[in-house]
């Protein structure tokens, strides 16, 4: 059987994560279950390291990479030693090139599979779908991400409180972060209206995937009401085209939708190329199904896919203005608006910084 | 719910937020432990946090114990300095106002003082504290929030005798959600007086969202006192933009529908210009009407670009999707942009979506 996923999510760096997760691990212990940290970020946090005092630590794994020696969590280690519960700090990280994963959060899959349980932690951040949300509160663009369907398949989420104004008080104190860094992080990351923002992005997050538990019979793709909402995502190579897909896939899971994404391939513009490609294994990353049309009218070709494939919605990125040379020409936009008449259009904005 | 609202907040309300700002001063600092039921831990988060601060040097004082004690709550409470209650088991204001300590901690915020008490509630007891230059702490659980109660109790069957007013908690400086698995709190537990698990889990989701809508509102005033505009808010804020025509009532109700799965705010526009026809203006109202109905917050606005209109209002309300009924026009190919493609090409910080325009409307 499958491992169950616990995960502690909190809103910034220092909220007590870690602490929380740590203290979950001394009470199974005391209760007679067997525990090991697979993997643990101390960040010189005096009270945090206190709390591994007794758990066994499986030691990490050195990595060479560009003449440097990083540690990363030894998975296979861990599925050795087959404890009941491991614990793995920072799901979202990103293992250096050359481990057999990628991804943090797929070595803690692979735990999972083996039938071991996993506390983990993670921040609102780093999920997938709050990204450009993310960036446009904060202007800062997170890189490690995890595709929300993964948090989504966690059996318990734990939302880790703490205010701004203690967290800032934290960072005041030094607990965070080293001073010069605890400064700088308070006059950009970590101010109170970014703190506070982010902290209630967190909780709708919380409080979303608690409902997902509530009506499991309303997620995946069953009808609701006798009307099943289907997502038709219109992809180019476009770099708006990510953002496009993030944001389509956070709708279609509030709307417990379904999620296709389209890539229409012209026959002046030959075979899918690199970009688009990123694009399309980005969305199947995401749980959207992929398909590639080759056809010469892209807008009509939009068209007959949205009907043959029962969608409601389609999401498009806005079009390029016309050339000045083409004042009669239609953009693809109101080419798709026109022809796909009982559809709802979602024209997504770039919501530029 | 419905209502129409002005577009700024007016000046009596302005005037409101500065005499809370200078109160404020002077007022002892509230923070409050929200938790979702019994047994979650806030207490035990309530006194710990006591515990630090009078670790850190801070004069820190317990006011009011709650309940059975557990033995962990008892090993902080220990270390801290307690006033005893009175008789029957208010504190003791007196004896409190007397002391003076620069943070007074208080448990079971939602109980009912005895007859003869000062005050008849603690949290008024709470609100004298605060008005005496003392910060207080203190742990609440969402069944005793005066406006949650109808909803808790379609979740439980079950209302709590006692309750603290919403408002109370807007007061506050601090709030701290306390949330834990649903498991820890059944487990050892009498379970006769327990909600269930998927009761609980509803209860979560009810503390977790009323959290998130007081700092919603708590970001906002801050925002606007600094005079900072917030590009792209936490919260969904879907808008209707209404016109005689459009399909009205398609777009209502998935704006609803949206709304509410965001647990988001749904408002609705229209765009007065000039007079109408009848049959328009009769079909207009009934829109309008239908709006209100669906809990929307209507706004009417005055302009003579309805484009123009509609964006600096989408701006102003942190909008992030607007709904819109197709014009009549894009029925066949046209050689010009309309107001559709007008607004798709400035809106550049919500989603614009289009509607079909149902004929038989």
């Amino acid at each position: 059987m499958k491992g169950k996923l616990k995960v502690y999510l909190g809103y910034a760096a220092g909220v007590g994560k870690t602490y929380r997760m740590l203290d979950e691990a001394q009470t199974l212990r005391q209760k007679g279950v067997d525990v090991v940290i697979g993997y643990f970020e101390p960040h010189g946090r005096k009270e945090t390291i206190a709390k591994i005092e007794g758990l066994e630590v499986v030691p990490r794994r050195p990595v060479g990479y560009a003449n440097t020696s990083f540690e990363e969590m030894d998975t296979d280690a861990i599925l050795r030693r087959k404890p009941q519960v491991a614990v793995v700090d920072e799901f979202a990280h990103t293992n250096v090139p050359g481990c057999e994963r990628a991804k943090r959060w797929q070595d803690v899959d692979a735990l999972l599979d083996a039938g071991i349980d996993v506390l983990t932690t993670v921040n609102v951040q780093h999920l997938e779908s709050l990204n450009d949300q993310v960036y446009d509160i904060t202007g800062v663009r997170v890189r490690e991400t995890v595709p929300d369907w993964v948090i989504d398949t966690a059996a318990e989420v734990v939302f880790v409180d703490l205010t701004p104004r203690a967290l800032r008080n934290r960072l005041e104190r030094g607990v965070v972060y080293a001073p010069d860094k605890a400064q700088k992080a308070m006059e950009n990351f970590f101010t109170e209206s970014n703190l506070s923002a982010l902290r209630e992005i967190a909780m709708r997050h919380a409080a979303h995937e608690l409902e997902e538990k509530l009506e499991p019979a309303l997620s995946a793709n069953a009808p609701v009401g006798g009307h099943q909402e289907r997502i038709l995502v219109c992809l180019t190579g476009r770099p708006t085209a990510a953002l496009l897909i993030r944001r389509a896939r956070r709708v279609a899971d509030y709307l417990q939708a379904g999620c296709l994404a389209l890539y229409v391939c012209t026959e002046t513009s030959g075979d899918v190329d690199e970009r688009v490609k990123r694009h399309m294994s980005f969305a199947r990353n995401l749980r959207i199904q992929t398909h590639v049309v080759k056809a010469r009218d892209i807008g009509a070709s939009i068209t007959e896919f949205a009907g043959k494939e029962d969608v409601t919605q389609i999401f498009m990125g806005r079009s390029a203005p016309l050339p000045w040379y083409k004042p009669f020409e239609e953009t693809l936009v109101q080419q798709v608006v026109r022809q796909a008449r009982n559809k709802q259009i979602t024209i997504v904005a770039e919501r530029r910084r | 719910m419905a209502r129409v609202n002005d577009r700024r907040p007016d000046p009596s309300e302005l005037l409101r937020r500065v005499q809370a700002a200078e109160r404020r001063e002077l007022r002892g600092r509230l923070k409050v432990f929200l938790g979702y039921a019994p047994r979650v831990g806030k207490s035990l988060r309530m006194f710990d946090e006591g515990r630090r601060r009078k670790v850190r040097g801070q004069d820190v004082v317990v006011g009011a114990v709650q309940g059975p004690v557990s033995p962990e709550i008892q090993s902080v409470l220990e270390r801290l300095e307690i006033t005893p209650q009175a008789e029957g088991g208010a504190i003791d204001l007196i004896a409190l106002f007397k002391r003076h300590p620069s943070v007074c901690l208080i448990d079971g915020l939602a109980q009912s003082n005895p007859p003869g008490s000062c005050n008849p509630q603690r949290w008024q007891d709470v609100r004298d504290l605060l008005d005496h230059g003392i910060g207080v702490i203190t742990a609440l659980n969402i069944q005793h929030i005066r406006e949650q109660q109808d909803e808790v109790e379609r979740i439980t069957g079950k209302r709590a005798a006692h309750s603290v007013p919403r408002d109370f908690l807007h007061e506050a400086d601090e709030i701290e959600v306390v949330d834990a698995p649903a498991e820890a709190l059944l487990e050892g537990a009498e379970v006769v007086n327990m909600p269930s698990a998927r009761q609980l889990l509803e209860l979560r989701e009810l503390a977790l969202l009323l959290a998130a809508d007081i700092i919603d509102r708590q970001l906002q005033e801050y925002l606007d006192e600094h005079g900072v505009v917030a590009r792209w808010g936490a919260q969904e804020r879907i808008l209707v933009g209404l016109t005689p025509r459009s399909s009205a009532v398609e777009m209502l109700h998935s704006g609803r529908r949206n709304a509410t799965r965001f647990h988001g705010a749904l408002l609705a526009a229209y765009v007065e210009q000039g007079e109408l026809n009848s049959a328009d203006r009769a079909r207009l109202d009934s829109n309008l009407a239908l709006a209100r109905e669906m809990g929307a917050e209507v706004h009417c606005l005055h302009a003579s670009d309805f484009v123009q209109a509609i964006l600096e209002f989408g701006r102003e309300q942190r909008i992030t999707q607007l709904f819109i009924g197709h014009s009549m026009r894009y029925g066949r190919k046209i050689p010009w942009r309309g107001p559709i493609d007008r607004l798709i090409d400035a809106a550049d910080e919500f989603d614009v979506r289009i509607f079909p325009h149902r004929e038989c409307e």
